[in-house]
């Protein structure tokens, strides 16, 4: 419930998904006012949209990183599974 | 090789000053001139060594170099390891751990000392090991390296994982292989040497490479990190147990998942780790959730949710629509007066209608009672009793004969019973003054007048034998006789 009031967009992932399930109890409960009820839908179709955007942009990524002559990260590149 | 002599004294004396002996050629020996001799002896006689013993006394000096002690219950030797040799050192020596030493005796001219060079340093055997082990086990214990508190929650979702691991081999393919399966993600991968001598060195150093980028990098900073290694003996997981890759795990800001080894290798390594996986598969899958099983939870909610959306508008319906049921409708109210009036209205008409029913049977009983053959009759009928009903004097005079009759019938019987009735036929009444009979002779006696009454009259008497009184008495009115 903290995160009522807060950025969606700045939630991380677990944060919006437990926002969501909030919200979806708290509409099964029918407990909240019609009014308020379609603001809360709006919020939740935002969480659910921003946690749905994440996976969408879940892709694997693989690099290793190269060390410097100090040992440390100087950069990556590309990496392959020997 | 000749020395001074000195003629005069016994050889055997210990004179004041040095001198030579007769025949001793031998010139004293210088300190330096010995010690090398010394020095000769030594290192032709031994050459390389092979010790073994337990460390004591190990002191790193700043130049690199390893100084040390080995030592058994009776002797000691003083043992020290050049830079060179410290930096292939497979261990970290400290005191307590038994080691085969292998290296060259020398002495140190300047000391009076003798030494070994150390070349190279192993831990004697696995036993030996184990028991450093432990030891180290319990000195990081006992700084809180392994404590539970320390331990940081996992991020649900890494958006960046880093892998310190070995570049090549089953370790890394399975990890990216399990990620891929689970959840697509970006990963570096920081190359290092997972066994042998420099392996700790470079995950330790990885470890802290990865903690030193920054957020918004070019390189991005790992908000997760998996030191990973196969399975192997103790000496191949040993890198895991040294105290510069605990510590570096222990002071990771990033959170560390360990996979060391099989499940039932446990190095210190995993001990200071955030969570232990027991494989590298297994740290794949604490890493990240699975994605599609988000995904298919993330519908669910939408659709939930959307369920939901009608959810107020259909309670909302219902409630109206249980209300609007509950509601009185206008006409039902109308119609109650309405059926209240018709009712009244019906009973109204049927009153009236009963009414006169009932007043037109009464009328029609009435009527028939009314006739006037029946008032005729009845009128004859009365006039016949009137007609039949004889008002005569008769009806008077006939009771009063009756009555007369009945009267002389009883002026017979009272004459008949008339007392004085028997005095005609000769019986006389006595009575005297006072009393009105006298019945008995006895009560006549007595009486000193007495009077007979007959039916013509009375006549006093004087009762035999001494009448007092002979004046007759005069004879009442009556005409009663007497009877004496």
């Amino acid at each position: 419930m903290a995160e009522q009031g807060t950025d969606i967009s700045q939630m991380s992932f677990e944060d919006a998904l437990r926002a969501l399930e909030d919200v979806v109890r708290r509409l099964e409960t029918g407990e909240v006012p019609l009014d308020e009820s379609i603001d809360l839908y709006e919020r939740g179709e935002t969480l659910r949209k921003h946690c749905q955007a994440r996976l969408d942009a879940a892709q694997a990524r693989i690099e290793k990183i190269v060390a410097g002559p100090d040992g440390k990260a100087a950069g990556i590149e590309p990496f392959e599974a020997g | 090789m000749s020395g001074p002599t000195f003629e005069d004294d016994d050889p055997n004396d210990a004179g004041l000053v040095a001198k030579g002996l007769a025949g001793d050629n031998a010139a004293p020996l210088s300190i330096t001139e010995i010690s090398q001799l010394l020095k000769r002896t030594v290192e032709d006689r031994f050459g390389y060594v092979k010790l073994r013993g337990e460390l004591s006394g190990v002191k790193r000096a700043a130049s690199g170099h390893l100084y040390c002690c080995l030592k058994d219950d009776k002797a000691v030797i003083d043992g020290v390891m050049w830079r060179t040799g410290v930096q292939r050192l497979g261990f970290v020596p400290e005191d307590g751990i038994e080691v085969v030493a292998t290296g060259k005796l020398t002495t140190y001219p300047g000391r009076s000392k003798y030494q070994i060079v150390i070349e190279r340093m192993e831990i004697a055997g696995e036993g030996a090991l184990l028991a450093l082990l432990e030891k180290t086990r319990r000195r990081l214990e006992a700084e809180g390296l392994f404590a539970a508190e320390r331990k940081r929650p996992l991020p649900f979702l890494p958006l960046v994982i880093g892998v310190v691991t070995s570049p090549t081999g089953a370790v890394i393919r399975d990890i990216l292989h399990r990620l891929a399966d689970r959840f697509p993600s970006r990963v570096l991968v920081w190359p290092v040497l997972v066994q042998g001598q420099g392996s700790a060195e470079q995950v330790a150093a990885a470890l802290r490479g990865f903690a030193e980028l920054t957020h918004g990098g070019a390189i991005p900073r790992p908000d997760l990190l998996i030191v990973a290694r196969g399975g192997g003996s103790i000496e191949d997981l040993w890198g895991f147990n040294e105290e510069v890759v605990v510590r570096a795990i222990a002071g990771s800001p990033i959170p560390v998942i360990s996979a060391v080894g099989h499940e039932t290798d446990t190095t210190l390594a995993d001990h200071a780790a955030d969570r232990r996986a027991p494989t590298p598969t297994a740290a794949a899958e604490i890493a990240v959730p699975v994605l599609r099983e988000l995904s298919a939870a993330i519908d669910e909610f939408g659709l939930r949710m959307r369920k939901c959306t009608h959810r107020p508008l259909t309670l909302g319906r219902e409630r109206l629509e249980g209300r609007l049921l509950r509601m009185p409708r206008p006409e039902t109210l109308v119609a109650q007066a309405a059926q209240k009036l018709d009712d009244a209205a019906e009973r109204l008409r049927r009153g009236l209608a009963d009414r006169a029913v009932r007043a037109r049977t009464v009328l029609q009983d009435d009527r028939h009672r009314l006739s006037a053959p029946l008032l005729q009759s009845n009128m004859k009928a009365a006039k016949q009793r009137f007609d039949t009903t004889r008002f005569s004097a008769d009806l008077v005079l006939r009771r009063i004969a009756e009555r007369r009759e009945r009267l002389d019938a009883l002026e017979r019987v009272r004459r008949q019973l008339d007392p004085k009735a028997p005095l005609a036929r000769g019986y006389a009444l006595v009575s005297a003054a006072g009393q009105p009979v006298i019945a008995t002779r006895d009560s006549a006696a007595k009486q000193t007048l007495l009077t007979l009454e007959f039916a013509d009259g009375t006549l006093d008497v004087v009762p035999g034998g001494a009448p007092k009184k002979r004046p007759a008495a005069p004879k009442p009115a009556g005409e009663q006789p007497k009877l004496l």
